[in-house]
């Protein structure tokens, strides 16, 4: 197009940023041409350079600029064209009336575009981060403590009033928490249930103890792995949704649409969600765990030679009731806990994507940890209930 | 400010021909023509529901139309591939009706975001291009550390703006530019882009409701009805057609 000395390759349309050759007659003239804008600019950095180059060894001897060739300038261009010029205009510019409004525009607002300086590090800040921890630690246990209290309170209320119980949220809640959740948690069981049995059938067998694995399959699967998976599942799966959905009602102001209708965002989006999930983990505990004692059988008849009916009848005498009750109650407490725990993160989501991704995974996080520790609480405050001692 | 260097008359800056839009069994648009040339003013006017922002979606390529072509600058806006379609996609702007500010990031990062993307320009360089934009919509360097949830409806459309004019577009795309924001504030603002584009020179397609901002503005005007066009020309041409539509849309005004 152009056999200046410097042509630079760039994605413009309209020509692209040349200068033009050293004149024999005129060395201190610069003429440059074509289309100085950020797309007739060079289009990788290392070429961008050579041309601030070229032009600042150029600019050493010029006194005159001629800029009258140039087809379009915008902002991007006289920018760096001020800069080459040490941050100000050259005496003899020759450009249009609209080339030299720009440049003025470029010379008013350079002086905002100084750095701002850096604030000074804190040496304490350190120190200074674990106390916001805390206070931060403080706070959630602060808004999850006045969210049961709210939570009471609306139960009181609906009890006075009990035509506004919010059936249809909790009827919605029950079936894509509950029942929509029923393959995966069974598929998930039931493949725990074989690797345990398939495990702990290979230990037994070297100590001649087989029949164990009745025992040791029910005692872990209805106590302990059944409601825990489930409440990991849950957590991941409706926990997580939760946080989500009541987060971007945040973000669309969807909440404050329910408070000026004068609905309580407690009673109509937290409590159903809380009952609902606290109703069906019970079920889904209940399945998880049946899924996981099909998946045992399995493994111990292929692996031992047990027959379904012999594990069947064994169960009852290995395994206690009461570790049924301690496994339905578990998934009532766990359920409970996951749905208050995905309700305050969603209502402290702040209106951006940031917090909305943020507070998800906390969420997620918060519930899981939440739901094993209580877990630990159980193990201590049942260890004398249901387990066969000698 | 798109004249070719090779003395070759320039294509059209958006040409759009036969273009038909559907969802599912909803037709949106039927057969629509037009091209816009370097420097005009087009707005878009039609009724609620008749489809504007939809065509605007359709000639940015947010859209794929069911039949019919959109040129931007005398290339297919969909279908072209890797580095002619950066390129297009990089010589217009657009301002969304709610903004669409990135939500994450404070005013000032939202406007650097597309000039970062080019991944030429050294920081100091764009710092001084994002407060000049800034400058231009007439918010100042205290406001760059504001989160777009901190701004006013008003300052939200002035940031997205500025966004839509990081890369020095040649069209710029406007999508309901008033809207939402009182007369005096809709007049300042289209008194704005009027100045802007004296500068800058760009091409715009609007879609707007407001009858000021399409007569300050728009020196064309093209009236979506009935899924068509049915009218296309300068402000007072299309005044006078007959339809039930126009009659309705411009007695509000007189």
């Amino acid at each position: 197009m152009n056999d200046s000395p410097t042509a630079f390759s760039a994605l413009s349309p309209g020509g692209s940023a040349h200068i033009g050759p050293l004149e024999k007659n005129a060395p201190f003239v610069v003429r440059l041409s074509g289309a100085w804008t950020l797309a007739g600019l060079p289009a990788r950095a290392r070429e961008l350079r050579a041309l601030e180059a070229e032009l600042r060894r150029r600019a050493k001897d010029a006194k005159e600029w001629d800029l009258s060739a140039v087809q379009h300038l915008d902002s991007a261009g006289a920018l760096l064209l001020w800069r080459v010029w040490g941050r100000r205009l050259p005496g003899a510019l020759g450009v249009s009336e609209a080339q030299r409004h720009i440049f003025e525009r470029v010379e008013s607002l350079a002086a905002q575009a100084a750095p701002l300086p850096k604030p000074p590090r804190d040496p304490l800040a350190a120190v200074a981060f674990v106390g916001y921890l805390c206070l931060d630690v403080l706070r959630h246990l602060r808004d999850f403590v006045a969210l049961i209290g709210q939570l009471l309170l609306d139960c009181l209320w609906l009890a006075a009033h009990p035509r506004q119980w919010p059936l249809k949220e909790f009827s919605a809640t029950v079936y894509k928490s509950g029942a929509l959740a029923l393959p995966v948690t069974a598929l998930v069981g039931c493949l725990i249930g074989v690797v345990i049995s398939y495990l702990s059938s290979l230990q037994l067998r070297i100590f001649g103890a087989d029949s164990f694995i009745v025992n040791i399959l029910g005692i872990s699967v209805i106590r302990e792995l059944g409601p825990v998976l489930v409440a990991v599942l849950v957590a991941g799966r409706s926990g997580s949704a939760m946080t989500a959905q009541i987060g971007v009602m945040r973000v669309t102001e969807e909440i404050d649409a329910l408070a000026t209708m004068g609905i309580s965002r407690s009673q109509r989006l937290v409590l159903p969600k809380v009952a609902a999930l606290a109703l069906t983990m019970p079920f889904l505990t209940l399945w998880c765990s049946s899924a996981a004692l099909f998946g045992g059988m399995l493994a111990a008849y292929f692996q031992l030679g047990f027959s379904f009916d012999y594990f069947l009848h064994e169960l009852p005498r290995a395994v206690p009731v009461a570790n049924l009750w301690i496994g339905l109650g578990k998934g009532f407490v766990f359920g409970t806990l996951v749905a208050l725990i995905a309700c305050h993160f969603g209502l402290r989501v702040k209106p951006n994507t940031e917090s909305l991704s943020a507070c998800t995974t906390s969420s997620v996080v918060a519930a899981i940890t939440t739901v094993i520790l209580a877990d630990a609480v159980f193990a201590i405050a049942t260890r004398n209930i249901g387990l066969i001692k000698l | 400010m798109t004249a070719s260097t090779n003395g070759k008359s320039p294509p059209p800056v958006l040409e759009v021909q036969g273009l038909f839009t559907r969802f599912g069994a909803t037709e949106v648009h039927r057969d629509i023509s037009f091209s816009l040339e370097a420097g005009e003013v087009l707005g878009l006017v039609g009724g609620s529901g008749s489809g504007k922002t939809t065509l605007l979606r359709a000639l940015v390529g947010l859209l794929a139309p069911a039949a019919g072509t959109v040129r931007l600058f005398g290339q297919p806006v969909r279908g072209a591939g890797g580095r002619a379609y950066t390129a297009i996609r990089r010589r217009f702007g657009m301002l969304f009706q709610q903004g669409a500010l990135f939500s994450a990031l404070p005013v000032f990062d939202n406007i650097a975001f597309p000039l970062r993307e080019l991944k030429v320009l050294d920081e100091a360089t764009i710092r001084a291009l994002v407060l000049m934009k800034l400058a231009l919509v007439e918010l100042g360097p205290e406001h760059a550390a504001l989160m777009p949830a901190e701004l006013s409806g008003g300052m939200v459309k002035r940031v997205a703006l500025a966004r839509a004019l990081a890369l020095e577009p040649e069209l710029l795309v406007l999508d309901e530019p008033t809207s939402g924001l009182d007369p005096g504030r809709a007049r300042s603002f289209v008194q704005l882009i009027r100045t802007l584009k004296a500068e800058l020179g760009f091409t715009i397609v609007m879609v707007t409701h407001d009858l000021d901002t399409l007569s300050d503005l728009a020196g064309r005007c093209a009236v979506l009805a009935d899924k068509r066009l049915i009218a296309d020309g300068p402000l007072a041409e299309v005044r006078a057609f007959d339809h039930p539509f126009i009659r309705e849309f411009f007695r509000s005004a007189s």
